[in-house]
């Protein structure tokens, strides 16, 4: 397949001094150079920051790439060398195409120009032409939903008219290479939707596209591919649930196995906890997971001397907030445990959590009716990824905006005709 | 030599027209008496001249009246002026563009130059009224130079709009230092007063102003006053082509880092 960009050893320094003082007068100038002439000052005590380092990638033609990692990654420079819109320091990138980048709605909007100027002039500054634009001016007056204030200069608009019509426009707009920053993050959830949306058209018409942002969700849902950045290095690259699992499960120092050393590891005198992993059907651990399939939280545990049952149990946890404690509680809870090693499995089924981060708590209890005694209880113990890769079977069918919800059953639905 | 990449400024015409647009738009929207200021200002600066250098200080007019005189030289000199301080300034007043999307940057202070010339046409009315009053009419052929002229006109301000917009974008004393010559400029280039009635060797020397060509060939194309000397011509023309490759080839060699430092 062609390749669209390449991106050879890109490096971006800047000096922070420059940064800082963009406002630089000619006196000040003249002073430095005064002072380095007549020896007073050797250089110009600039820090120098690499905002890019080495960054090297390729990307055929109809994929779509997405860009993660923290603020001051790297990404947004990234995007700006690829647009042409700043020079990389050191090496070179090439775009097969036309490009159009979006690295802000609403460039170049004037407050005293109507809706409609506005759509004109925003979209000349994208790159499109003016027949381009008289086609598509319904289209785009009707995503929108400002149609009524077309002809009203943009200075009296809300911000919120004022965000639709620019991305309106924005969304109408198809190059050959699409270069989208963080504009997700505009409008309300319903707006968010819809462009949402609109961003899956575009990719599936075959464009290429890079995109930027900082929901994570999102850009594991459109892109096939993600690029973790930190500070101005790529430190994964790869399928985006991989990537976007690995990057959730670093942000909160957590991953999907765990394993303790033979003298480290948890427990009392009565159970010893060796692992606990989050595995696949197929036993393979799990970073990350498709919605529809089950998931399954094994712990391996020797029990040291006759006792009480063993009850194995996990603490749920997605988006922040408790989903659900569960425990074994089936016929072998019953039986007072012997010593041995053992390996208990719990397993969330498929098309019951919802897509995100999904961390979970570790335990080894017994019931002394009516306490419950944790003789290992490991916070955070494991995490993965649930991912729903959009092909119209999971709970939300076709749609594809957000699906709020700690979980996301497929439930049995009865309609009769009445 | 510095080139400009003239194939990609053809493919960005849309956007070149869009932004002409836009200034002439705007500011007809934000001010009140819109267009017809491009009347009232020459006519106010030309009304001052006439009196102040025409009546009390008896400027030497040659061969034709003193108001024509005055306002042929007004109204190149008010495109210049525009033009030069429009494209000046166009980076920085585009910083939201300049920082957020790609087009080439040499757009921006073209722009700004091909603006002033429609006050300039909107204006010219008020020659061709005092063409009339005086019955001084283009002589014939010398008409075809008038375009020349204000050709020259553009490719010094474009230049200058080249070099200055680039260092506005690191030192934002170029906005103050504007005004300070192009109050001087007028005096220096014949506006109020026919060039061919001071001294030989001054004329020499204010030869190396190319408005003083522009306004020197723009009376004779407009009035049927008397041809300018070729010689001195000639200097203006090379002053203004060395003006615009020099300042072409500044905003060429900074226009990578303007993202950066704006």
């Amino acid at each position: 397949m062609a390749i669209a960009i390449e991106a050879d050893a890109l490096s971006k320094r800047y000096r922070i001094g420059e940064l800082q003082a963009a406002y630089g007068t000619l006196r000040e100038s003249m002073s430095h150079t005064a002072k380095r002439l007549t020896g007073q000052e050797h250089r110009r005590g600039y820090e120098e920051i690499w905002a890019l380092k080495d960054v090297s990638f390729e990307l055929e033609e109809g994929k779509a790439l997405g860009l993660i990692g923290r603020n001051g990654a790297g990404k947004s420079t990234l995007l700006k060398i690829l647009t042409r819109i700043t020079t990389p320091t050191e090496g070179r990138a090439e775009i097969r195409g036309r490009v159009g980048s979006l690295l802000e709605v609403g460039t170049g909007f004037h407050p005293e120009l109507t809706g409609r100027e506005n759509v004109f002039l925003n979209g000349a500054i994208l790159g499109m032409k003016r027949r381009e634009i008289q086609a598509k001016m319904p289209e785009i007056a009707e995503f929108s939903g400002v149609e009524k204030f077309l002809d009203t200069p943009v200075k009296r608009y809300s911000s919120g008219m004022h965000v639709r019509l620019a991305f309106s426009v924005a969304a109408h707009f198809e190059p050959e290479i699409m270069l989208v920053d963080e504009v997700l993050s505009v409008g309300d959830a319903e707006f968010q939707a819809r462009c949402l949306g609109r961003m899956e058209d575009i990719n599936t018409t075959g464009r290429t596209v890079v995109f930027v942002s900082h929901q994570v969700q999102a850009v594991a849902q459109l892109c096939d591919r993600v690029l973790l950045m930190d500070e101005g290095r790529v430190i994964r690259d790869g399928d985006s649930a991989e990537v976007v699992a690995h990057y959730l499960q670093s942000a909160t120092g957590t991953s999907s196995s765990q394993t303790w050393e033979a003298e480290e590891e948890p427990g009392d005198d009565l159970v010893k906890l060796h692992s606990v992993r989050a595995v696949r059907a197929d036993g393979e651990t799990a970073d990350y997971a498709d919605v529809r399939e089950p998931v399954g939280i094994e712990m391996a545990y020797c029990v040291l001397h006759d006792g009480p049952p063993i009850l194995p149990k996990i603490k749920v946890v997605a988006g922040g907030q408790i989903a659900f404690n569960a425990m074994d509680v089936g016929p072998r809870s019953k039986e007072p445990s012997r010593p041995g090693e053992y390996v208990a499995t719990a397993w969330i089924p498929g098309n019951f959590l919802n897509e995100g981060l999904v961390t979970v708590d570790a335990a080894l209890c017994t019931i002394d009716s009516p306490k419950l005694h944790h003789h290992v209880s490991i916070h955070e113990a494991v995490s993965f990824h649930v991912q729903d890769p959009l092909e119209g079977d999971s709970s939300r069918g076709t749609f594809t905006g957000q699906w709020r919800g700690v979980v996301r059953p497929l439930l049995d639905w009865t309609t009769t005709k009445v | 030599m510095p080139h400009l990449d003239i194939s990609e400024l053809w493919h960005y015409r849309e956007l070149l027209q869009t932004l002409v647009w836009r200034d002439i738009v705007v500011r007809y929207k934000q001010t009140f008496l819109g267009v017809a200021w491009a009347i009232l200002v020459p006519v106010f600066t030309a009304t001052v001249y006439i009196i102040v250098f025409g009546k009390f200080a008896n400027f030497p007019a040659g061969e034709v009246s003193y108001p024509s005189l005055v306002v042929a030289g007004v109204l190149p000199m008010q495109y210049f002026a525009s033009s030069l301080t429009g494209s000046s300034l166009s980076l920085a007043a585009n910083l939201q563009l300049v920082t957020k999307v790609y087009f080439p940057r040499a757009l921006l202070p073209l722009a700004a130059v091909v603006v002033p010339m429609i006050d300039f046409l909107v204006g010219l009315p008020v020659l061709i009224f005092l063409m009339w009053l005086y019955g001084t009419w283009p002589g014939g052929v010398e008409l075809l130079i008038a375009p020349f002229a204000m050709a020259l006109a553009l490719i010094t301000a474009l230049g200058a709009g080249f070099l200055l917009s680039a260092l506005n974008v690191r030192y934002r004393d170029v906005r103050y230092m504007i005004p300070v010559f192009l109050q001087v400029l007028p005096l220096l280039s014949g506006v109020m007063y026919a060039v061919e009635e001071i001294p030989t060797k001054w004329q020499w020397i204010l030869a190396f102003n190319p408005m003083t060509a522009v306004i020197a060939n723009w009376r004779w194309a407009m009035l049927d006053a008397s041809a300018p000397n070729l010689g001195q011509t000639a200097i203006g023309v090379a002053v203004a082509l060395v003006v615009f490759f020099g300042g072409l080839a500044v905003f060429r060699s900074s226009e990578p880092r303007f993202a950066d430092t704006i």
